[in-house]
């Protein structure tokens, strides 16, 4: 190659270059933001997050009143199967093809761990609502990414904690076998030990198990007085029944569901779950606000249903991260916009006052509910009473014992 | 108690018997599938749903017209014995002769639909069915906490198997059904209406699917995704058994169901494996399952 070629080639590049600046500029200029909903649409998770977080996203969408000022919002939805290559795969896609800037909901750890490094690689935005492992804020935290409903160590520090202090000393985990189960029965063993209790042992079952009786016979034998269930959704709706059935909590045994929603509440039936002490950073009927946001929910989902928190979630994030690209003007700088969200209050009807930490960790109240029992409940989907108020910093890992290397500690 | 390799013999009662217990939902469930495969020669992907649809019924029933758990154990399965027959008459009949691929894609279609309906309208999570009455509680057995409900279970469904069995092999109604199998054309000869006896047993085979269904639905959340976490477990019984082997899928359910309440003590991360390893084995070994009569 000669010299002049070779500077040919270098001023070629540079002009490319440049042209794809332009290009990204005047592409970024168009006032286009693509959302994307991944969640479990079919699966043990469905009614957790599912349709009802793409409704959420689309309700979030409207009130932001971003149409109205000459944005395009686009939302697109899938189901990953609570399968994390499953759920790799529609990321990459959705990225490279340019149909999401935006990741909501990523229900189930195992995808949501997954995703989140594909989002950090290409710099896009996941804001994680239905996955619960506190890992997420740990070791794996992203400069990309916000945990924002609940994670495992606010779960366990509220339900875990109280049913600890109250006599509750000796523990036994039926958990599901998996990213989310192994970090919810991790957590909760800390709180357990931190309080003056010990863990006796622990049962593990896959996800979307259907018979539990072989785990809760050895959590029965174990004599622990307190069975924790280190799982979610369906599975745990049938170790709450199944529980009943081998006669757990006349034997003595408190149940303690570490993550329950108001769905399985729902799955379960009043009879089957009153009494049981759950934690939610979102519940429908807390204050006019909440009940006027579920209210339209349900409006628009097909059975009728009140939003969980996971869907609760999923409108709380996406409201602010359109604040935050409303005030950055269009961009699709993943970094920037999570960075750009961190610096700003939150504030939404759905899940109230609140702030995003260094290691993308939302904070807000989460409540420790109590199922009403059958003669309590009002009207419909009234299932719950609020036991406890815990403010955000008391509920959430405190940023001292964070594993996650955006710390400046 | 003497521990055995870390588990007390206490525990190791109390999990052959939660298999025993799931051993009796496999053989009720690949039974069925074994009469319809035996009789028809139709690979009936639907099973699952159809099971999903028998626990649904009986949901219905309580739910809407207040009728309990025990007329629910007849209408439930003839309901969806009748919807059976309906698809046999309508769908089914035309795939007579053509290869097996053909039933089973056809039902495994409608297995996609029928439980992409119900899922539309009831979401995933399912809705509660309460345990009778009659059977609430249950007797400490020393070793475990048995349930009344689960010890009706292993009886009824041990029952209701071995009275399939004994009417399909033993009785004048069976060696005229297994003489419409064998040869259609010199069966009719004798004035025999094949077709509506197919119909029937198809009809009947659906209703052993929705009988299991409604045993479930006290001890399962009632979801349209309960048969399609189960129907693959289930075909692995049915063929280790050996395809339309009634005997076989009996004794395979039951045996495979202690083997996985086992595998569940030893090596819990492989209880969900283990059928399909010993499928895996058998097939090595005896290609037309434990009780198939020809290779």
């Amino acid at each position: 190659m000669t010299k002049r070629s070779l500077a040919g080639a270098a001023c070629g590049l540079m002009l490319a270059s440049a042209g794809s600046i332009f290009a990204g500029a005047a592409l970024a200029q168009e006032k286009a933001i693509k959302v994307g909903v991944l969640t479990d649409m079919s699966g043990p998770y469905g009614d957790v997050g599912g349709a009802g977080s793409a409704v959420a996203a689309q309700m979030a969408i409207e009130d932001s009143g971003m149409l109205a000022k000459g944005w395009k919002i686009d939302l697109i939805s899938a189901d990953h199967q609570n399968k994390a290559d499953v759920g790799s795969n529609l990321a990459r896609e959705w990225i490279d093809q340019g149909k999401a800037d935006v990741f909501l909901d990523l229900l189930t750890s195992s995808v949501a761990l997954a995703v989140n490094q594909i989002v950090k690689e290409k710099n896009k935005v996941a804001l994680i609502s239905g996955a619960a492992s506190s890992d997420l804020t740990g070791k794996a935290c992203s400069p990309n990414s916000i945990h924002w409903t609940y994670d495992t160590f606010s779960q366990a520090n509220s339900t875990g904690k109280a049913i600890t202090k109250a006599g509750g000393d000796s523990w036994y985990f039926v958990t599901a076998d998996y990213a989310f189960g192994k970090a919810l029965e991790r957590d909760t063993t800390t709180v357990v030990t931190a309080n003056g209790g010990k863990v006796i042992g622990n049962a593990m079952a896959p996800l979307n198990n259907a018979d539990f009786s072989s785990q809760l016979l050895q959590a029965q034998s174990s004599k622990a007085k307190v069975v924790g269930l280190a799982n979610a959704g369906a599975d745990t709706a049938n170790s709450i029944k199944q529980a009943a059935e081998f006669g757990l909590t006349q034997g003595g045994q408190k149940l303690a569901a570490l993550l329950m929603f108001i769905t399985d509440v729902n799955a379960l039936g009043l009879p089957a779950a009153q009494g049981l002490e759950f934690t939610e950073s979102f519940y429908w009927d807390l204050n006019d606000k909440t009940r006027d946001f579920a209210n339209r929910y349900s409006k628009r989902v097909k059975n009728g249903a009140k939003p969980t928190m996971v869907q609760a979630g999923v409108y709380s994030s996406l409201i602010h991260y359109l604040k935050a690209v409303e005030t950055l003007g269009p961009t699709t700088d993943g970094a920037a916009i999570v960075s750009t969200m961190k610096s700003m209050p939150t504030d939404d009807e759905a899940m109230g006052k609140g702030y995003i930490r260094q290691d993308g960790r939302k904070i807000h109240p989460v409540y420790l509910l109590q199922v009403k029992k059958p003669s309590e409940s009002k009207y419909p989907w009234d299932y719950a009473s609020v036991v406890a108020t815990i403010p955000g910093e008391e509920a959430f890992r405190p940023l001292a014992q964070s594993e996650c290397p955006l710390v400046t500690k | 108690m003497i521990p055995l390799l870390g588990i007390t013999t206490q525990a190791l009662f109390a999990q052959l018997l939660v298999g025993l217990i799931n051993g009796a939902f496999y053989a009720l469930l690949s039974l069925g599938l074994a009469v319809i495969f035996g009789m028809l020669n139709i690979v009936n992907f639907a099973h699952g749903a159809l099971y999903m649809m028998g626990a649904f019924f009986a949901w219905f029933l309580l739910n809407t017209l207040h009728i309990g758990y025990w007329p629910a154990l007849l209408l439930a399965p003839l309901g969806v014995a009748i919807f059976g027959m309906i698809v046999e008459r309508t769908m089914l009949t035309r795939l007579q002769g053509l290869d097996h691929i053909y039933g089973l894609l056809l039902t495994f279609g409608l297995a996609l639909i029928i439980q992409g309906l119900f899922q539309n309208y009831f979401g995933s999570s399912g809705q509660p069915y309460p345990v009778p009455d009659l059977l609430k509680g249950g007797a400490n057995l020393g070793f475990m906490y048995l349930p009344n409900y689960r010890a009706w279970t292993i009886a009824f469904s041990l029952a209701v198997c071995l009275l399939t069995w004994f009417a399909i092999e033993k009785t004048r109604l069976g060696a005229v059904l297994r003489a419409a199998t064998e040869n259609p054309q010199l069966t009719r000869a004798f004035g025999v209406n094949v077709p509506r006896l197919i119909t029937l047993t198809y009809g009947f085979g659906v209703g052993l699917a929705a009988l299991a269904g409604v045993l479930a639905a006290p001890i399962y959340q009632v979801r349209p995704l309960m048969g399609a976490d189960l129907i693959v477990v289930v075909f692995a019984v049915v063929v280790i058994g050996g395809m339309g082997s009634i005997m076989g899928s009996i004794v395979t359910g039951f045996a495979l169901g202690l083997i996985e309440g086992l595998t569940k003590v030893f090596y819990p991360q492989a209880a969900n494996t283990v059928v399909f390893v010993v499928m895996a084995l058998v097939l090595l070994v005896k290609p037309a399952g434990l009780f198939g009569r020809k290779a």
